[in-house]
Order: structure tokens, then C-alpha cells, then sequence
């Protein structure tokens, strides 16, 4: 059972505490979008076995959503972070980087 | 036979006499005694029958690793099967039970299997009942039902109660032997949170019986010492008869304490459930000893050399008068020393190497005790008890070179570190050549949040064998005999015939053979995991704890490859099985899972409502008065409803405010109608989607003012829309300027309904509700009955109707206040059953009736819900797709059968033709169908293909037992089509 | 007539540490940005301050505490959460802000005694053995959400949705239970 760390309120909560809502950082395509554009937004999910970016909410607790980035394989969590960005800020980046040295990067 | 020693033993009080039953027959044991320890005192060696063969068993070791010497315990209501006597404290008046066998433990019909053991090899099951295959159902199963089974199964409720707890800490040790309590004194000092687990009573494991002397100590005395420093630190927690049963991801722990086994009915939880997360594990979790794999090697008597020496160093309990040792290690010598220390006689060691050597095989021979080098045993003579043994060379395949009388058998293959709550979190495992054993590699430890390790064997877990490594570790000297080299031997002897491998045990519960494994092996099976489900090895309740590192040995050897290359089996927690009482902890009874409970609950509850779940809450279906079915029940509630007034709670309807300058643009984004041009004080009907574009839910919105807007929700789409409102606002338009709050219980509501719901509202007086004052799909605010309220004028049943909303805390007072008023005019609570009647009669939709997550607003003829003019809203795009804007689409239509009757629920009707599986093909399905008691027959709905344009067609709908139930395409609606009577 | 009532008006149990409902309450919720000037200044008028991240001040029978980033809840007396409510919406006026009466949706429970910490180690996943005086512990008590904090020395508040209120008192009595106490 995983913890992690809330970065809106900073309790290291348990995943009971938790909710999981799927891969972050997906782009939303509305109306006028592709078939295609719009397929990948709705259906097409990385599901790496490695680095992945993930949305939690904090549901028993601050109610936050937040992200994390964490290893499938192994669990290691590289860092959580603000749920208002549009991709993975350049520290979490970096600690995934010095940790998984050949990893392919985001994207 | 076993006995009592007139003195001695370690953990005993003789003074504390206690009684107990085994099958009935009364014996007694002390204070101190594990039902194991006392069964044996009391000269009891045969304790129960095998699974499989029925085979007399006696207990075979002392603790965890028992794989035979399981009872019955307890007495109805508190009867619990597979209780390991080993492990299980002795108290009084406790009432055990031999399992499988009967009709007794002596005689035994089932015992017949043994003789027919040819009939049974690996598999059997497999490969007897395939053909011919009405027997499996007729012939086969029942007979493998009746004997199946580890024990009976308690019928009665448990009354005893279970808890869990939560706890943290820095370190978390995993075994209280001296390697754990040297741990744990480290950590201790270094001002880390500690706590220790011990899943015995007793501190100190092994050390305390094999002795030896720790940094100028005696053992005992070094244990003690350690517990009494351990005690002393507020920062350390020891708790013993705990077992760490499992370790899990990011340093999850689960503990298993026995807090009240020994004293049934003191009002203390039988179990408690530890979830600890700890920073790391150290596993001092000890080592098991080996069986060795002889025929005969299971006949009550034969037992792990280490058992023999607990017994009687620990409970002064001799397992037999002559014990001859068989062993392929020097370890095993301190069991025949012990032996002669109690005055016990020692015919002989049968010591499998050629050249053993070292002071504790030097002081055997010093002793007198006859060593026989290179030597095995060709079989156990007994039956039901060992009467001697045959001895043979161990190169050889057999041949009797001397017969020895004896009693007892103490055996021993060699020890296997204890790498289960290492392994079970992905701990890695490495062949350690020279003792023959599975050790950690703490090279690849298992990981964590942060990467870096969760654990950390110390100890006989991390590999060492002696008390001098062990403490060697632990930075602390000490001194124990020194032992020379082990020899592995996985059967006994080496060329053993099939004679003899036919009788040599590997798992004893599931009477698993050296033959059995060998079989699998010819019959392909090289996985070692596929083996273990073939064979059934390693699958019995003490999950292979004695049987795995021989049944693999032999695997490997069947198939020609090294031990390392075969692998084990994976560990998986519980290291032992866990009550269910305790995984379940306090969720039984009242608290299985929460009740949600509207303010008016007890009301409803007084006047015996039949309730209907819906999510959590309990809502009144219908309140049957005496004599009344619930049926009549709802009839009578819709008909007064109509004729007069009706009372409904409404309370669990979900309503969030949504406020914010953004707040519009939001909900424009969020409803497929508009919300946004909603005007202050009026209220709109709307749907929402997912992104998929199918329907979620539906309720009115409100505008409450300028910047704010009251949202209605299904009673069971609350926190799940509120939940999905903050996912859009925090994970998408973070911009945007908007707050919610889900008010579902802040307020209590109650729908008034019918024709004199105005006059009952003007009756508790307060607030104008004229047609004037408060039109339809508007509301106000003011105080009725003396109470702050909001009047919302909504219909779901097509009736003049208010919903009226009070600060919860009200609810009661509102709800009593409308019934004791509303006498006059004849009111009545009605349920959700005649709320369901009501809306169907009227054609209203119901979100998971006629919704069930493939359905779009369109299916429904709901387009007038769905904005034109808006560029985007959730589940916009989704509707674009060819799909969903297929004509071929079911949709909703009314049905009426054409005699009258209720459409069965969820039936299709069917069309021309077979599809390619070969069904029916279909053509539409009932959504929802009832007894109308307004029009006095049958009304539904369903979705049907090209439905609204065969308005007057007949199809059918096969029912049951070839029924089939006509029925024709109407309208939807089926009362008050022009809403005359809603507005009023 | 017309009295209100709380969720479970009052109900007590007693074990090795004492149970209480706490009848009505007054609670207010408050989403707004914290930094508000506003805000500071109308809280400060009731003796209190913008509480920090998960702490909880009280002052003259009120508390504020911290709930999100963006939410706090103000406990008062029930007679005076109305009112209450008014005049935060009142000074929060100009500003993107929600302020709403929640008194009536929640339930407040005292757990107190020597081992009051031992009944809620049993249903939460929270160190209680770490949580300092002044901490708003948001967290789980067994299936249901709760709001946490040590209220004095030996006693710990808990409030949960009204709805759960019977659930939580069933938990509480359950976890406090004679003979249930942790060596």
C-alpha cells in the first residue's frame, strides 16, 4: 500500500486516504478536434511498466488533486506535485533523471 | 511413547496445573505449555490423520513450520478448525479435536487411501475425472465435496471481537530472538522509533535452548538483560505474541497479535491487527529445520531433532524414552547431548556424511553414543507410533544393515533461513552452496518510496547458522561449539527404490511424496510453480514451510539442473494464516460499512418502513401499515399522493452550490443545456455527461443569485458529481473563478405532493405559496412553521408539488409539523417505490433505470436538453461521433402490454433472426415497468429500436419459461400528458 | 415546537475512555484566498488569526482552522452560525469567495481520558503519537471521512458528516470498548 506526500496540505497519507484518477497530464480535445485527437484523450493511456505520471486526490483529507511521479515497476515515488500544470516541472524531472539515468523522458 | 519429565523446563509452572480436553478424552498440562507441549506431556504422540491418505500424524516440530498436528478448538459458536497445536498457548478447559478421520482417531475408514496410495499419484485429480463427464457432476464431486476439507467449519456467529490498530515507527523488528533484540537494542540507542515483534510468548528463539554465551553471558541471561534495556527505552515498544505476518509495499507491515486466545469471554479482543508502517524491517525472523526424506519419515514419533530438544529443554517433555538421530548436520548432535542430559537413552546417530567431525560430534562419541557414519534410514517401522528403524548405508538403495528399536525418530536435513517478509515485497533470494539453503541476497533488497531498501535480515534469516556469527553481526561477541560442514542429502537413502520413495514425505498435511514430485517432473513439469499446483506441494495451510526446499531439491534433481536454476516458489504473506476476524476488525454488525441516515431516519424506522438501499443511505420504499403487503403499501401511497397529499423525504438528494464570477461558464460547461441565462429565483431541469457523452446524471439547478447557483444531484450522485466538479475546476480550468460546497447535509428536504399540498403548506403558514407568488419551476425563501426554509416549486410525479429544505437540524420538526398538519388533509409519508410509479407514470426518466452507462441523452428524446448554441460542454465531442448519432439507436419509448400485466424487468424484445453466436437477435429492452395504480395496469419503458417511430406496433418480449409478453409502443408519457395538474 | 436537534443529540458511551456526541455546533466553511486582507481582518475582529497550514487557533469559545489551500471552518456556538455566516459574507463581498453554513452537516464527537489517543489509533491512519497540539488532522476513521485535532489535554475532537454520525459513534464506542485498551 502506498503513501504519498499531499503537496497542498504536506501530510504523507496512506492510499486509503487516497484516490486514484488514472494519467496525468492528458490533453483535453473538445468539439472541432479529430477523430484521432480525440480517441487518444478519451482512450489511449501510456501504461508504462516504469516512469509514470499519475493523478491522485487527496479524498479523505485536504480534497486536493495532486500528481505524482512514480515507478510502476518498483513503487519508487519521484516526487508528487501541483495538479495546475501542464507537464512534469523541471525538479521532478531532474530527480527522475538522476535516479533512472536511461530514462527516455517525458513525452 | 512421549512423557512428562519429573523436572526441568524452561517455560513451564508446575504449580499451575491446567485441564484439557483432546477428542474428548480429559488430560492435563501446566501453565506455560503450547497444546502441542501438553498433548505430548500427556503421552498423546498421535495427533491426527493426513489429508489425503489418512495416515496417523503425530506433531512434528514446535512451532510455525507444524505441518501435521492441527485440531479442532473450542466449542460451538467459539469452534475454530486447523489450529496449530504448536503455536497455540494451553489454557484452561480448553476442548480440542482430531481432524480427518472417521469414525475415530484409532480406527479410521478413510485410512483405506493409504493402501490404494497407487491410485492416488500426483494429479490424480486431474486425470480421474475427466471421463465420462456426467460423472463429475453425479459420481465425482459429491464424493469430493464430503471429503474435502480441512476440518469442519464453524456454523454459528463469532462472539468474539476483532480490532485493528495503526502504528509507525523508524525500525520495525521482525522476530525477538538474540539477533532481533541486538537490533533493536542498535536502534534503540540510536534514538529510533522501535518496535519489536515476537510471534511466540517467549524472547530469546533458539539461543535460549541451545545455549552459548553472549558478550560473557549465559544466553538466558544475556536475552534478560537485553529485554530489561529494551523495556527502559521510552522509544522502543515490544510486543510479543505478535506475528509480522506480512511486509508490503512502502514499508507496510502487518502484525497479528493474540490478545484474548487464552481467555475466551474476558471482553478483551481475540485478535488485534497491527498496520504498521515502518522505515525499515529488520527480518530476525530465525531459521526452520529440514525433514529429511526417508520412508516412513511421517509415522508419529519422527520429528525435527530441534522439536525434540524444545520439547524437553523448553517443556521437559520427552518425545520418546529411545530417539535415535538422524541427521546430515552437527546440530542436530546438541539434540542427542540434550537427550543423554535428561537421562533419555540415544541407541545411535545416524549421521548421513562419511566424515563428520567437530566437538559436538567429539563429545557425542566421548559420551558413548553410537555414531553411524555415512550412514540412513531405510524405513521407520510403526504404525501409528515409531517402533524402530531400519539402517542402511546412505550410498547405497537400501539394504538393511541393522534394525534399532526406538521410539523417536529427531531428524534433521539442514536449516533454511526464514526469507518470507524479505521475499514478499521483492526481496531477492541466493544459493548458498554451502549449507545448502535459500539465503537473502542483500544486494537486491526489497525497495521502497524512496528507492532504498525496506529491509534487512540479520541473524539465522540473513544466513547465519551459529550464535557466533549471528552476534558477530551485531557487533557483539560470543561464543557457541563450533560445527563442521553439513552435507546435503535430499533422500534417504540416495538410491532409494520406488518401494521406498512411494513413503518418503515431503509435505506432510498434503501427503506430497519424493514419488509424487519425481512423477510431475517425468510428466514435463520443469516450472517449480506449475509443480507445486500439480502436486499440491507447499499448498497446505503451513505452506510449505518444511517441504519446499526438498520438494525442490528433488525437482531439480528429477530434472537434471541445479537448485538455483529451479528457484522456489514465491512467498506470499501471511507467513501464517490470519483470522478473518482480525483482517475484518471492527467492520461486523452495525459498522459493516457506514449508514447514512437522513434526520428524519428514526421516524421512518418507528413507523416500520420497508427500506431500499440507495448507495449508502436507507430509504423508505414503502410504509406497510398492518396486514398491508408492500405492494398495497405503495398503491395506497400513490393514489393518496394523487388524491391528496404526500409526504416524501428528499433528504439524501444531493445539492452543491456552485458559486464565482465563473461560475456560469462552468456550469454551461459542466450541464448539455445552458445554465448560465438561468434567471435569479428560477429553477431548470439538466443532464449531465462524461466525456464520453454518456448520461450521468440529472437534476435541477437553481439560481440563487447573481454568482451562485444551486445544483440538485441524484441521492446517490452527491460526492460523486462534487468530486467530479472539483477534478474539472482543479485539474482543468484552474483559471476559472469558481467555489463549490456540497450541501447534501446541510439540508433536509421534504417533497410535499398532490392536489392539497398548497393548502397544507398554507395550513403551517409562514410563506406565500400561491400559483402567483411562487410559480412553477421557481422558489423562495422565508420561514415556514416558524422555521428557516426554501420552497422550491419542482414536480417528479407530475402533482402540484413543493420541495421544501430546512437546516438539517430541523428535519424532524419540519417532517412531524407536516404530518401531524397534514392529517386534516389526509397526508402520508410515501416511499421511493410510488416516488419510481409516479415518475414513470409520467414518463420521466431515471438516472441508472434507464441510464446504465452506454446510454446518451439522445437515446432518451432528450434533445431539447442539449444546447445548441453551446461551442463545447463535456460529452459535446463525444456526440459527434458516427456512433452516437446512428439512427439504428435504440430510444425511448412507452409500453403497454396488451393484456394488461407487468412487463417482467429487463426483458428484450426480440427480432427477426440469429445473430452470428447464434441468439435471437433483439431489438429493444424494458427499462423500467410497474403496476400503475392510476391507470390500473401495467406501464414501462424501454429503449427500442426506431422506437418512437412504431408508436402502436406490438412486439414481443420472451419471458420466462417460454412466456412471451406482447407489448405495444406508446408514449412515454401515460399521465397528464399537458401538465395541467403540476400546474396549478 | 420546532427545536433543533443534532445528529445524535448528545448520545455518550463510556469505555476506557469516554465517548460524547457534542450536540450542536456551529461550523462555518470559508473558501476564499487565504491571503486575504479581508479575510485577516474579519477574523481578527472574532480574536482569531488566518490559521496556518493544518493548524487549528481558537480563541473566546471559537476556532478556525485550516482545512485546504483554499478552505478554513470556523466552530462557534449553533445560535450564532448564522449570523456568523452573514457577516464573513459580508466582509468577503467584494472578493471571489464561498462562505456557508454547515453546521447542520456535520457531527462533533469528544473522545477524552488518559487513552483517548488509543480508540482513534484503531480506525485512522494517522501517527497520533506525532500529531501535535494546534494540528487539523483531515484524515479517515475507518470508511468515513473525519477531522481531527487534540480539543484539550486527554481529548481529542472529531468531526465527520452528519449522516455518519450513528456510524461514528458506533466506531468510537466499538474502539473504546473495556478490555480493548493497548498495553
Amino acid at each position: 500500500m502506498l503513501t504519498l506526500t499531499c503537496p497542498y496540505c504536506g501530510v504523507t497519507a496512506e492510499e486509503t486516504e487516497l484516490a486514484p484518477g488514472g494519467e496525468a497530464h492528458l490533453k483535453r480535445f473538445g468539439p472541432g478536434s479529430s477523430d484521432e485527437e480525440f480517441e487518444s484523450y478519451m482512450f489511449a493511456r501510456k501504461n508504462p511498466k516504469g516512469v509514470h505520471f499519475e493523478r491522485w486526490r487527496h479524498a479523505n483529507g485536504c480534497g486536493k488533486w495532486f500528481l505524482a511521479a512514480r515507478c510502476t515497476a518498483t513503487l519508487e515515488v519521484f516526487g508528487t506535485y501541483s495538479a495546475q500544470t501542464k507537464e512534469p516541472p523541471a525538479d521532478i524531472i531532474a530527480a527522475i533523471k538522476a535516479k533512472r539515468p536511461g530514462w527516455e523522458g517525458y513525452k | 511413547m512421549s512423557t512428562r519429565l519429573p523436572k526441568g523446563g524452561r517455560l513451564i509452572d508446575r504449580s499451575k496445573s491446567l485441564s484439557f480436553t483432546f477428542s474428548g478424552q480429559p488430560l492435563r498440562g501446566f501453565a506455560g505449555d503450547t497444546l502441542a507441549s501438553a498433548l505430548l506431556g500427556a503421552g498423546q504422540t498421535m495427533v491426527g490423520r493426513s489429508f489425503k491418505y489418512h495416515r496417523p500424524r503425530g506433531i512434528v516440530a514446535s512451532g510455525a513450520e507444524e505441518p501435521n498436528a492441527l485440531v479442532g478448538l473450542g466449542r460451538n459458536a467459539r469452534f475454530e478448525p486447523d489450529q496449530r497445536t504448536t503455536t497455540t498457548e494451553l489454557f484452561e478447559g480448553a476442548e480440542t479435536t482430531s481432524q480427518n478421520h472417521w469414525p475415530s482417531l484409532k480406527f479410521d475408514v478413510g485410512a483405506i487411501n493409504d493402501k490404494l496410495y497407487r491410485l492416488f499419484p500426483a494429479g490424480f485429480y486431474y486425470k480421474t475425472f475427466m471421463f465420462p463427464r456426467f460423472a463429475w457432476k453425479h459420481v465425482f464431486e459429491p464424493i469430493v465435496r464430503q471429503s474435502a476439507g480441512l476440518g469442519a467449519v464453524p456454523k454459528e456467529r463469532d462472539p468474539d471481537r476483532y480490532e485493528q490498530a495503526y502504528a509507525y515507527c523508524d525500525v520495525l523488528v521482525a522476530g525477538g530472538g538474540v539477533a532481533g533484540l541486538a537490533a533493536a537494542l542498535k536502534a534503540g540507542r540510536a534514538g529510533k522509533r522501535v518496535i519489536v515483534l515476537e510471534q511466540t510468548p517467549h524472547w530469546g528463539g533458539r539461543a535460549v535452548v541451545d545455549g552459548g554465551q553472549i558478550d560473557g553471558l549465559d544466553a538466558e541471561a544475556w536475552v534478560k538483560d537485553a529485554l530489561q534495556k529494551l523495556e527502559s527505552m521510552e522509544n522502543v515498544t515490544l510486543r510479543n505474541r505478535t506475528m509480522a505476518a506480512g511486509l508490503h509495499d512502502h514499508g507496510y507491515v502487518i502484525g497479528y497479535q493474540s490478545v484474548g486466545d487464552t481467555t475466551p469471554g474476558d471482553g478483551r479482543p481475540r485478535h488485534r491487527l497491527w498496520r504498521i508502517r515502518a522505515g525499515l524491517t529488520i527480518t530476525a525472523t530465525g531459521a526452520i529445520e529440514r525433514p529429511l526424506s526417508f520412508a516412513g519419515n511421517d509415522i508419529p514419533g519422527v520429528m525435527l531433532a530441534s522439536a525434540v530438544r524444545d520439547y524437553l529443554v523448553n517443556w521437559a517433555v520427552s518425545c520418546g524414552d529411545r530417539t535415535v538421530v538422524v541427521t546430515n548436520n552437527d546440530d542436530a548432535y546438541r539434540t542427542a547431548l540434550a537427550l543423554l542430559d535428561a537421562g533419555l537413552a540415544v541407541p545411535a546417530i545416524i549421521d548421513a556424511r562419511d566424515m563428520p567431525a567437530g566437538p559436538l560430534v567429539d563429545e557425542a562419541r566421548r559420551r558413548g553414543i553410537k555414531v553411524m557414519e555415512g550412514h540412513g534410514i531405510t524405513r521407520v517401522l510403526g504404525k501409528t507410533n515409531v517402533t524402530g528403524v531400519e539402517i542402511c548405508r546412505q550410498a547405497g538403495e537400501g539394504s538393511v544393515v541393522k534394525q534399532i528399536d526406538c521410539d523417536c525418530v529427531a531428524m534433521s536435513g539442514g536449516w533454511s533461513p526464514v526469507v518470507h517478509l524479505w521475499s514478499h515485497c521483492g526481496g531477492k533470494l541466493t544459493w548458498d552452496e554451502a549449507h545448502a539453503m535459500f539465503r537473502p541476497d542483500t544486494t537486491r533488497p526489497p525497495t521502497g518510496a524512496d528507492g532504498g531498501p525496506i529491509a534487512q535480515p540479520v541473524g539465522a534469516a540473513n544466513g547465519h547458522l551459529r550464535l557466533s556469527e549471528i552476534m558477530d553481526e551485531a557487533g557483539i561477541g560470543a561464543a557457541s561449539d563450533e560445527e563442521g560442514p553439513m552435507a546435503p542429502v535430499w533422500l534417504m537413502p540416495a538410491g532409494a527404490p520406488d518401494a521406498l520413495r512411494f513413503k518418503a514425505f515431503l509435505d506432510y498435511q498434503n501427503d506430497v511424496k519424493v514419488s509424487d514430485v519425481q512423477l510431475a517432473a517425468r510428466e514435463g513439469y520443469e516450472s517449480v510453480e506449475h509443480t507445486k499446483r500439480y502436486t499440491t506441494l507447499g499448498m497446505a495451510t503451513d505452506q510449505g514451510k518444511l517441504s519446499n526446499i526438498n520438494g525442490l531439491a528433488i525437482l531439480s534433481d528429477a530434472l537434471g539442473r541445479p537448485i538455483p536454476a529451479t528457484g522456489t516458489t514465491t512467498f506470499r504473506p501471511p507467513y501464517t494464516p490470519i483470522s478473518f476476524g482480525a483482517v475484518t476488525g471492527e467492520a461486523r454488525g452495525e459498522i459493516f460499512q457506514p449508514l447514512r441516515r437522513t434526520p428524519m431516519h428514526e421516524w421512518h424506522e418507528a413507523r416500520g418502513a420497508h427500506w431500499e438501499p440507495v448507495g449508502l443511505w436507507r430509504r423508505p420504499y414503502c410504509y406497510p401499515r398492518s396486514g398491508e403487503s408492500h405492494r398495497d403499501a405503495v398503491n395506497r401511497e400513490i393514489t393518496n399522493t394523487r388524491t391528496n397529499v404526500g409526504l416524501l423525504d428528499a433528504s439524501t438528494l444531493g445539492k452543491i452550490v456552485v458559486k464565482g464570477p465563473d461560475a456560469g461558464k462552468f456550469l454551461d460547461m459542466l450541464y448539455t443545456n445552458m445554465m448560465s441565462n438561468l434567471a435569479v429565483g428560477k429553477c431548470r431541469y439538466g443532464l449531465m455527461c462524461n466525456e464520453n457523452g454518456f448520461l450521468m446524471d440529472d437534476g435541477v439547478v437553481v439560481r440563487l443569485s447573481e454568482d451562485s447557483w444551486l445544483c440538485h444531484t441524484t441521492s446517490g450522485g452527491a460526492d460523486r458529481i462534487h468530486a467530479w466538479m472539483e477534478d474539472w475546476l482543479q485539474c482543468e480550468w484552474w483559471d476559472w473563478k469558481v467555489y463549490t460546497a456540497n450541501l447534501t447535509e446541510q439540508y433536509a428536504q421534504v417533497a410535499v405532493v398532490g392536489p392539497k399540498a398548497r393548502d397544507l403548506l398554507e395550513k403551517l403558514g409562514g410563506m406565500d405559496v400561491s400559483k402567483e407568488a411562487l410559480p412553477f419551476m421557481q422558489y423562495v425563501e422565508g420561514t415556514l412553521a416558524g422555521i428557516p426554509a426554501r420552497i422550491f416549486r419542482i414536480s417528479f410525479s407530475g402533482e402540484l408539488s413543493y420541495e421544501i429544505a430546512v437546516p438539517a437540524s430541523y428535519g424532524l420538526a419540519l417532517w412531524e409539523a407536516l404530518n401531524s398538519e397534514g392529517a386534516a388533509f389526509g397526508a402520508m409519508p410515501y416511499g421511493t417505490e410510488a416516488l419510481h410509479v409516479m415518475r414513470a407514470e409520467k414518463g420521466f426518466i431515471m438516472i441508472g433505470d434507464e441510464t446504465d452507462g452506454t446510454v446518451i441523452p439522445q437515446d432518451l428524446n432528450l434533445n431539447w436538453a442539449i444546447s445548441k448554441k453551446k461551442e463545447d460542454f463535456l460529452g459535446k465531442r463525444a456526440m459527434e461521433r458516427s456512433h452516437m448519432t446512428d439512427p439504428e439507436r435504440w430510444k425511448l419509448v412507452g409500453l403497454e402490454t396488451v393484456d394488461g400485466s407487468v412487463l417482467p424487468d429487463g426483458v428484450y424484445a426480440v427480432a427477426e433472426g440469429h445473430n452470428a453466436n447464434g441468439q435471437r437477435n433483439v431489438q429493444g429492452r424494458v427499462t423500467s415497468t410497474y403496476y400503475s395504480p392510476t391507470l390500473k395496469r401495467g406501464i414501462a419503458m424501454g429503449l427500442v429500436k426506431h422506437g418512437p417511430e412504431r408508436t402502436g406496433e406490438v412486439i414481443d418480449f420472451p419471458g420466462d419459461n417460454g412466456a412471451v409478453h406482447q407489448a405495444r409502443i406508446v408514449d412515454p408519457c401515460f399521465y397528464d400528458k399537458d401538465g395541467e395538474k403540476q400546474n396549478v | 415546537m420546532s427545536e433543533p436537534v443534532s445528529a445524535l443529540n448528545g448520545a455518550k458511551a463510556q469505555g476506557f475512555a469516554q465517548v460524547a456526541e457534542q450536540g450542536l455546533k456551529g461550523m462555518i466553511a470559508i473558501r476564499c484566498d487565504l491571503e486575504s486582507k479581508s479575510l485577516a481582518k474579519v477574523v481578527k475582529g472574532m480574536g482569531l488569526s488566518v490559521p496556518a497550514q493544518r493548524r487549528i487557533v481558537t480563541a473566546e469559545g471559537r476556532a478556525l482552522a485550516w482545512m485546504s489551500p483554499d478552505e478554513l471552518l470556523l466552530l462557534c456556538d449553533y445560535a450564532d452560525a448564522s449570523g456568523v455566516t452573514a457577516q464573513l459574507a459580508e466582509a468577503l463581498a467584494k472578493e471571489h469567495a464561498l462562505v456557508t453554513d454547515v453546521s447542520d452537516a456535520r457531527a462533533l464527537f469528544r473522545v477524552s481520558g488518559e487513552k483517548a489517543d488509543q480508540v482513534l489509533m484503531k480506525l485512522c491512519p494517522v501517527d497520533f503519537e506525532t500529531l501535535p497540539e494546534g494540528e487539523m488532522r483531515r484524515t479517515r476513521a475507518a470508511q468515513v471521512a473525519a477531522a481531527i485535532w487534540r480539543s484539550g489535554s486527554e481529548e481529542l475532537s472529531i468531526i465527520c458528516f452528519r449522516s455518519v454520525a450513528g456510524y461514528m459513534m458506533g466506531l468510537l464506542e466499538v474502539s473504546a470498548r473495556q478490555g480493548g485498551e493497548i498495553a
